[in-house]
């Protein structure tokens, strides 16, 4: 038979370009653990998201004009005038605190099953710099709207730089390309923001991946799956990215999807936190607004910045809060990579960590009184008490033996009908009619308050178990 | 770890009481599916408000369409005498005057109701009080020593500052009607509503339609996500 026009022009593309190679390396051939759980769809989420905010982000920037005079107004007309303009804007907004959502999850898996450790310090240290590529691109979206938070905002932070000795003023005024925050600074924000950081973005991403499927991903074992291979040479605990890993990350993108889709048509605004209310006055440069606090996603630097009384010393509180990330495989000292097996030292250490970064982040959004500044301290102490001290603590740490193969553990969903049987009761059999669908458990179990009281307690032993 | 825990309350409750200083806004009943109402704020914003503030985000038509009412009806019974159609909401005065007369440039409208939010707008407008000591003989509760003149003074009548203890014996001060105003209490308070129901409207003048959209968008999703989970599962299943 003749081959038909279409398996031609494939075959010419193939015979000058590797897509079958690339799709095989990457997708099709990649080998993956075959026990990731949830922990493990934040990563393909935050592309997704990335997708979301450079798409979004091109036709915003068809109506939206970078110039001081015109910026405020010209959001306000995307809102309202341009033809699903404000769907557009919500998505980008969203998005950018979705990015930042996702992104803290995903760093935090890492903290988890010790994902930075060896072999993957590199990817660890492409994720870090994305992640300050990502606060970069944040920090200068955030002053285009051009309202009095994006404008005092911008003003604060830059003039952060203005403590550092020697340089400081002339460093800052060459960042602003004028004395105050002005229409030089809002154009190159806009250069930086629209073009120069999403094209480190984008690259940083690229790299990331190639790293990854060099080494090959983590699991929350911790163990190198690569360690037990088939006769052909596969990984025996490892399952295709695609489609095993492509059709479960679509369900995590449906999900995702629905919460999103939740904030933009229901509250884009989310309280106040993703759109600040005095962010929508326009920029006054000659009105200080009472209290001038970041966005969320920011506002555990800023905690630590404003707990440390001098100015300068806060800064490299600040920066030393992010560069102290960026040592973390080499801070870890622990033979082992899952929290599974870890020793309950790390564990503790691991919550107070998290309790640290939330309270830090609210912190951040309130007036520092003098209450609020000596827990910002404290906390701060516990930030980097966490980083700093781990070369002690992990050291000596007592480790649980770890298996040589990936241990499974139900899912919720295959633990789910043995746990309603162990919770409810049948109810006493009323009569024989009715319609077949009313014969489901929903309607022929009541609930076993002892059922219930031993799930209960078996929770909270096992959670205090898991702790040691 | 006990301790901790104490730390973390001590903190939240520090917290709370400082959140409580401040007075206390009324709550704005405000409806923006009610068009009559949004009509109403319409007219009131042209007559009391457009003197010295514009809305320049939102055009009379966009009005007409949204709030339902024929353009013709609009130019004649809302619009101020001579607008077009397809003008955007601006006020007359100029910034020149208006610096020369309250200091300062009346802000525009077009946001106020997203920067300061339903319920302090209409307590702000309901909290004008008769103070000798204040330039203008009025003073605000909820933001002192305002720039602006009472507009609604002759609906509402005059009302007085005065200290009253409380329970607990603080101190906290009551406006009271003294002089009666145009308005009973309950037609001021409507009328009040239907002003912010109108500033809100014009906040976002698509939220309604947003809220209508969504019901679909996440339905599909829904849709999406049982589909996408039937397939995980079908794929998953010699999975081990």
């Amino acid at each position: 038979m003749k081959p038909s026009r279409i398996t031609e022009c494939n075959e010419w593309i193939l015979a000058r370009f590797p897509l079958t190679k690339l799709w095989n390396e990457h997708m099709a051939h990649y080998y993956a653990p075959k026990n990731f759980n949830f922990w493990y769809f934040f990563g393909s989420l935050a592309l997704l998201v990335l997708v979301n905010q450079i798409l979004t982000g091109i036709f915003l920037t068809m109506n939206y004009k970078p110039d001081a005079k015109l910026a405020f107004d010209s959001v306000e007309y995307i809102m309202r005038d341009v033809n699903w303009g404000w769907l557009i804007r919500y998505m980008h907004s969203t998005g950018s605190s979705a990015f930042f959502i996702v992104v803290y999850l995903h760093m935090f898996r890492g903290l988890l099953y010790g994902s930075f450790k060896h072999p993957r310090e590199l990817i660890w240290i492409f994720g870090m710099l994305l992640f300050v590529a990502l606060m970069a691109e944040a920090f200068m979206g955030y002053l285009l709207p051009w309202g009095q938070m994006s404008y005092w905002g911008a003003q604060v932070i830059i003039s952060l730089f203005s403590a550092i000795p020697v340089i400081g003023d002339d460093l800052s005024l060459w960042l602003r390309g004028d004395y105050v925050v002005s229409d030089a600074t809002l154009n190159r924000f806009f250069a930086f923001h629209v073009i120069a950081v999403p094209l480190a973005l984008v690259m940083l991403v690229f790299l990331h991946i190639v790293a990854l499927h060099e080494v090959g991903s983590n699991n929350p074992d911790g163990i190198e799956i690569k360690d037990s291979k088939d006769p052909w040479g596969h990984p025996v605990d490892g399952i295709p990215f695609h489609p095993y890993y492509t059709v479960k990350d679509l369900v995590g993108v449906g999900v995702f999807m629905l919460f999103f889709a939740t904030v933009i048509f229901y509250m884009p605004e989310m309280g106040g936190y993703f759109l600040e209310p005095a962010n929508f006055i326009p920029a006054d440069p000659m009105k200080t607004p009472e209290h001038i606090a970041p966005v969320w996603y920011f506002t555990p630097f800023y905690a630590i910045l404003r707990a440390i009384p001098d100015k300068f010393a806060g800064v490299i509180g600040m920066g030393g809060a992010i560069v102290v990330l960026f040592l973390l495989p080499w801070l870890d000292r622990s033979p082992v990579k899952s929290i599974r097996y870890r020793g309950g030292i790390y564990k503790k250490a691991l919550i107070l960590f998290v309790i640290s970064f939330l309270a830090l982040g609210y912190l951040g959004t309130q007036p520092a009184t003098p209450t609020a500044t000596i827990f910002a301290r404290i906390f701060s102490a516990i930030y980097f008490g966490f980083f700093l001290l781990m070369p002690l603590y992990t050291r000596w740490e007592k480790t649980k033996p770890v298996p040589k193969r990936l241990t499974s553990i139900h899912s919720l969903d295959e633990q789910l009908p043995a746990l309603i049987e162990e919770i409810t009761v049948l109810k006493p059999v009323s009569s024989e009619i009715g319609h077949s669908a009313f014969k489901s458990s929903f309607f022929t179990r009541s609930p076993n308050p002892e059922g219930i009281k031993n799930v209960i307690i078996r929770f909270v032993k096992n959670a205090k178990e898991s702790l040691d | 770890m006990k301790n901790l825990i104490a730390l973390l309350l001590l903190l939240f409750l520090s917290f709370g009481v400082a959140a409580s200083e401040g007075i206390e806004l009324q709550k704005a009943n405000i409806d923006l599916s009610n068009n009559a109402s949004l009509q109403r704020g319409a007219k009131h914003f042209v007559t009391y408000c457009l003197g010295c503030h514009s809305i320049k985000h939102i055009r009379y038509l966009r009005i007409a369409l949204d709030t339902d009412v024929d353009q013709k009806k609009m130019l004649k019974d809302i619009a101020p005498e001579g607008a077009s159609i397809y003008d955007q909401l601006h006020s007359a005065m100029n910034k020149h005057d208006s610096e020369k007369w309250f200091g300062t440039q009346p802000p525009d409208l077009s946001l106020i109701a997203r920067s300061r939010g339903a319920d302090w707008l209409y307590s702000y407008l309901k909290s004008y009080y008769i103070d000798p000591k204040s330039p203008r003989g009025v003073n605000n509760l909820i933001f002192m020593d305002t720039a602006m003149p009472n507009p609604l003074w002759q609906l509402q009548g005059e009302q007085y500052a005065e200290p009253r203890k409380n329970f607990w014996g603080d101190e906290n001060i009551n406006l009271v009607l003294k002089q009666p105003g145009t308005l009973s209490e309950g037609e001021f308070d409507i009328f009040v509503s239907d002003l912010v129901n109108f500033l809100v409207y014009v906040g976002e003048p698509v939220q309604l339609e947003r809220q209508r959209i969504g019901k679909y968008v996440i339905f599909y999703i829904l849709m999406f996500l049982v589909v996408a989970y039937l397939l995980k599962k079908e794929y998953w299943k010699n999975i081990h």
